[in-house]
Order: structure tokens, then C-alpha cells, then sequence
């Protein structure tokens, strides 16, 4: 069972999985010499502002992705960058501190994935999943601009049914519909062994505000918060051009936990002293995150992608899509398209993503702990500082935290350099310097006032 | 809108690398163009133009060497710089990332011949 001359592919979403699924499908079949035909299903027009032109998400394309793109001579024009970033600060109750990227470069991208939010203007934004449809499409994809309603499987293909449109018959269906319940349960239909991912809320708003007062208040740098506030793992400010979006990530995040994060001082204090946080919120959706992988995610003519199969826990859900269409996109095109295809070749790089993963969510239960602990904050706060401060430093601690925020490392990597007995020296000798000094201080202050008395 | 950039910007004539320096990084061009030079005592002689998306630095990847080009800015240019150890690691997962450097040298190795040849 195989792709030849003529063969027909569907790509049942045209959010980035299914975008770069398409892209790479086409330029594997260019470089083979293999004459496909491609459509792209997707109902959602990215070109529009607000909800119903976006795919809800914080719009990191991570350091990784875009050396990768610009490997693959993808460069992401700067009309679709909203800003580069260079630097991550961590903010704690204890301080904050800034880390650089490696070398002195923006490589990391803040892009909008719709148009703009909800209330936006300027009709000029243009959105990373349009860009992406588009590159598509120069490379000979049809965009059907329809809701797929039906799946059936045939002897020799796959029926595709849409809601305005006739039945088309294809030889091979790719489900790229992300964690849209409706749309995953049709592929269950087609795809009997495949168990659908488990999910949680997370949450993401975007603040409008001057260029200049993003620049003075938060500059090209991410800003992220370790707080010891209830059931956030992970919360960041991400700089835009003329907007500010707000991420929050854990279990279950509703209103109360999201004030909760707002009113915190150190987030407060990332705004300009009289912008009306509270009140600035004309675009927010509280979307579903992938936490557990999807199983067993193809089937004969069938394979699932993005986040519908497996994604990076927390981080960087554009890199996991761009890493599971390409895996799903080579076997079709050079070796087949049946179960046992997608077995040998594919479901190894989901299995690596998922095992990553597990990794990954002991890396959230130590920061948990740490988030939790004034004495290991301040000891973290401590080894970044004196790392960033001091010239040929080995950015043992800076390097693993920066990876942790940005997605750029596989979490194996970042645990095993979390291991390393240099660092684990690095942040008990910081960890006691910086609680020991506070005490002094505190012991030398209460020494003083007592004088006063 | 310089914010809405990635990379480095490097003013004109400004070096990107410098030929006999020692160097293991890729470069690909987001905005702009650099004037590929190669060096000798008596003469500089332009050998090529690169543009957006086009990358130089490769042979960096794979030889333990110094530069063999100076590369310098024509004008104002963004690069980026990819990682070696980024780069192999994901090569290592996706093969297919190293079909367009290939193809890049493929053509670069033919326009050296057709050069050779003329002269």
C-alpha cells in the first residue's frame, strides 16, 4: 500500500501540523518524483480578527523550530514576527532575573497564529497559520475551505464528506484537527485502536499597549513566573508588537486562578504603573492542552498528527506539530501508507516525544517544589545571577532553565544537565550563600532597630 | 520594527567570518545580503553573492578547519546562527534536514567547476 502518480491526500486541518504535514508531503514527493494531489480542509479563515480566525495558543515559535525552518530555507518573513525575543526573565517572589540567549541574537519568535485578537484594528496582522497555509499552497495544496462532517473507509481509500460539498474519495486521510473532540471522535470511526489524548484548560489573553510601553516594561524578553499561587505551573507575559499576550498553564485554570496570577505583585509590576490590567482583557479563551498522548494514532491510509496524537507537554506545541508531520509526511511519501508503515517509522518518534513527556512532568514536579519554596528560589535567583554577571561563566544552571522555558531541548536533555554535579554543587552553594545572607541581613536589621529603641 | 526580526544585524562591510578563523556555526541570512571574499595576500577577490534564505559557514559543520571565506555584509543584514550540536541532533531525528544543505553544495561544487572550466 503506497503513494504513486496521481495518489490523493487529505489533511483534514490546516493548523500547523496539518501546514507543514502538506509542505514536506509535497517537497518529499518533488524530490522523489512523485506527482500528488493534496487538499487542505479547513473551515477556520485565519485572515479574520479575533476567535474565529485563531487556533488559540500563546504564539511561541521556539529557538529549535526556527533554526530548523531556516535549515529547510524557511525564513519566517517579519511581517508575520511579532517580535523576536532574546531574553527570558524569571520573576519570583524573591526577585527576578534575566537570561540571554547563547549567542546575542533574537531566535526565538513571538507570532499571532490568527490575525489579531479579538478588537484589533489593524487590519495589517498577518498570522503564523495563514503563512504557513500559504507556503503551502505555492507548493500546489488545495485549500477546501470546509468543515468535514464524514469519514468512511472504502476497500481502496477513504470518502471524505464535508458539509457544502460532495463525498471525495482519497488514498490517504491525515487527521490534524488538534483536540477538537468532534473531529477526533470522526477518526476513531476510521482509526478503531487509536485512544484520544488526555487534556486540560489552560489559559491566554492579549493586552493592547503602545510599542514603546511593551518595550520599556517588558522589552524583547519573555517574562515567565515561578509564584507560589495555586495550580499554575507555568505563567508568562509574551512581548508582541503593540500587544502583550498572557499564558498560563495547569490544572484546570479558571477566572479566580487567573485574578489570582493577575493581581500578584510581580506580575503587576511588569505594566506600566496606570494601565488598567484588570479591565484590558478584550480577547481571552481558556483552550485545551494536550497532557497525555493520543494512542495509537494511525491505521491503514490513516494517521493522526499534532496535538490530536502527541505533543510537548507545556511547551512548544508548534515544534512537536512541525516534528510529527514531518515524521508522518516521510514514510507516506518513501515507503507506504499502510498500519505497518506507520508502525515501523512513525509511531518511534511519537513513542520518543511520549516518553520525553514523562521526563518532562518530573521536571514540573521539581519546579512545583520550587515554585512552593522561598530558600530554593532565592538559591536559584542567586546561581543565575552571579552565572549572568560573570564573563566565560559555564551557564550550567542559566542554559537548562533557558531550554526548560523555551522548549529549544528535549526535557532527557534538560534533566540530565539538572543532574550534573556542578550545577547540583552550584545551586546548594547558592542556595546557602544567598538564605544565610538574608538572615544576617535580617538578623543585622532587627540588631539596628532594637539600637534605635 | 527592528523587533520583528530574528537574528543578529550586521552593519555594511561588517564581518560575519573571517577566512582562517576557526568556526563551527552555520549562518542563514534572514534580511539582506553578504559578498562572499576570498583572501590572499595580493587581492581580495569577490567568488559570491548570497541572499535571504540562502546559508554559508557549512563547511564548518563538517571539518574541523578554518573558515575557508571571509563572508561580509553588503549593506545592513540579519543572520542567524544554527548550533552544530543543534543542527546534528536534529538531523539525527529527521534526516531529511540535511537534503537541502546537499543540494546547496551540490550546486555551489557545479558553479565551481563551470568557473574552473572558463578559466
Amino acid at each position: 500500500m503506497e503513494l504513486t502518480d496521481g495518489s490523493r491526500i487529505a489533511v483534514i486541518g490546516g493548523g500547523p501540523a496539518g501546514s507543514f504535514f502538506s509542505y514536506y508531503a509535497l517537497e518529499y514527493a518533488r524530490r522523489f518524483g512523485l506527482d500528488l494531489e493534496l487538499d487542505i480542509f479547513e473551515a477556520k479563515d485565519f485572515t479574520k480578527i479575533g476567535s474565529s480566525g485563531c487556533n488559540h495558543c500563546g504564539g511561541i515559535v521556539s529557538e529549535s523550530l526556527v533554526q530548523e525552518l531556516a535549515a529547510d530555507g524557511l525564513v519566517i518573513p517579519s511581517e508575520i514576527i511579532q517580535r523576536g525575543i532574546n531574553t527570558y526573565t524569571m520573576h519570583t517572589e524573591q526577585g527576578k532575573r534575566s537570561i540571554h540567549a547563547p549567542t546575542d541574537e533574537h531566535r526565538i519568535a513571538a507570532v499571532f497564529r490568527g490575525s489579531g485578537p479579538r478588537g484589533c484594528l489593524d487590519k495589517s496582522l498577518k498570522g503564523f497559520d495563514n503563512y504557513l497555509l500559504g507556503l503551502c499552497q505555492e507548493k500546489g495544496a488545495k485549500l477546501i475551505p470546509e468543515k468535514v462532517t464524514l469519514l468512511e473507509r472504502t476497500e481502496n481509500g477513504v470518502m471524505v464528506g464535508c458539509s457544502k460539498s460532495d463525498m471525495r474519495k482519497y488514498d490517504l486521510v491525515i487527521g490534524a484537527v488538534g483536540l477538537n473532540i468532534n473531529a477526533l471522535e470522526l477518526f476513531k470511526g476510521i482509526c478503531p485502536s487509536y485512544s484520544l489524548p488526555e487534556v486540560t484548560r489552560a489559559y491566554i489573553s492579549e493586552f493592547i499597549m503602545k510599542p514603546g510601553d511593551i518595550v520599556r516594561s517588558l522589552g524583547s524578553s519573555m517574562h515567565v513566573f515561578l509564584l507560589d499561587l495555586p495550580q499554575i505551573t507555568f505563567g508568562a507575559l509574551i512581548p508582541k508588537y503593540n500587544y502583550i499576550t498572557l499564558v498560563l498553564l495547569g490544572k484546570d485554570i479558571d477566572k479566580d486562578i487567573v485574578q489570582n496570577f493577575i493581581n500578584s505583585h510581580q506580575v503587576r509590576s511588569c505594566f506600566p504603573e496606570d494601565f488598567p490590567v484588570k479591565r484590558a482583557l478584550p480577547c481571552q479563551c481558556y483552550p485545551y492542552i494536550n497532557i497525555k498522548q493520543g494512542n495509537n494514532a494511525y491505521a491503514d491510509r490513516v494517521v493522526l498528527i499534532g496535538d490530536s496524537a502527541s505533543s510537548k507537554l507545556y511547551k512548544n506545541g508548534i515544534g512537536a506539530a512541525f516534528i510529527t508531520a514531518k515524521a508522518a509526511a516521510s514514510p507516506a511519501v518513501f515507503e507506504g501508507i499502510s498500519k505497518r508503515h506507520f508502525e515501523k517509522y512513525y509511531k518511534p518518534i511519537c513513542r520518543d516525544l511520549d516518553s520525553d513527556n514523562w521526563v518532562g512532568k518530573w521536571i514540573f514536579r521539581v519546579t512545583r517544589i520550587i515554585q512552593k519554596s522561598a530558600v530554593l528560589k532565592r538559591g536559584l535567583l542567586y546561581q543565575v545571577g552571579k552565572e549572568q554577571a560573570k564573563e566565560h561563566s559555564t551557564l550550567r544552571m542559566s542554559s537548562a532553565l533557558w531550554d526548560t522555558f523555551t522548549g529549544s531541548a528535549g526535557y532527557r536533555n534538560i534533566f540530565r544537565r539538572f543532574l550534573h554535579p556542578g550545577l547540583l554543587f552550584g545551586l546548594i552553594r547558592s542556595t546557602l550563600t544567598s538564605n544565610l545572607s538574608i538572615n544576617n541581613r535580617h538578623t543585622h536589621e532587627k540588631q539596628e532597630a532594637r539600637q534605635t529603641l | 520594527m527592528k523587533s520583528k526580526k530574528l537574528g543578529k544585524l550586521y552593519k555594511d562591510k561588517e564581518i560575519i567570518i573571517k577566512q582562517g578563523e576557526k568556526g563551527s556555526c552555520l549562518y542563514v541570512i534572514q534580511e539582506g545580503m553578504v559578498d562572499v571574499i576570498h583572501e590572499t595576500p595580493e587581492r581580495e577577490t569577490k567568488v559570491a553573492e548570497l541572499s535571504e534564505s540562502d546559508f554559508f559557514g557549512e563547511m564548518g559543520l563538517f571539518e574541523d578547519d578554518v573558515r575557508s571565506c571571509t563572508v561580509r555584509a553588503a549593506g545592513e543584514v540579519r543572520i542567524l546562527t544554527i548550533d552544530k550540536r543543534n543542527f546534528f541532533k536534529s538531523i539525527k531525528r529527521d534526516s531529511s534536514l540535511a537534503y537541502r544543505l546537499l543540494e546547496k553544495m551540490s550546486n555551489r561544487l557545479r558553479e565551481a567547476n563551470e568557473k574552473i572550466n572558463k578559466t
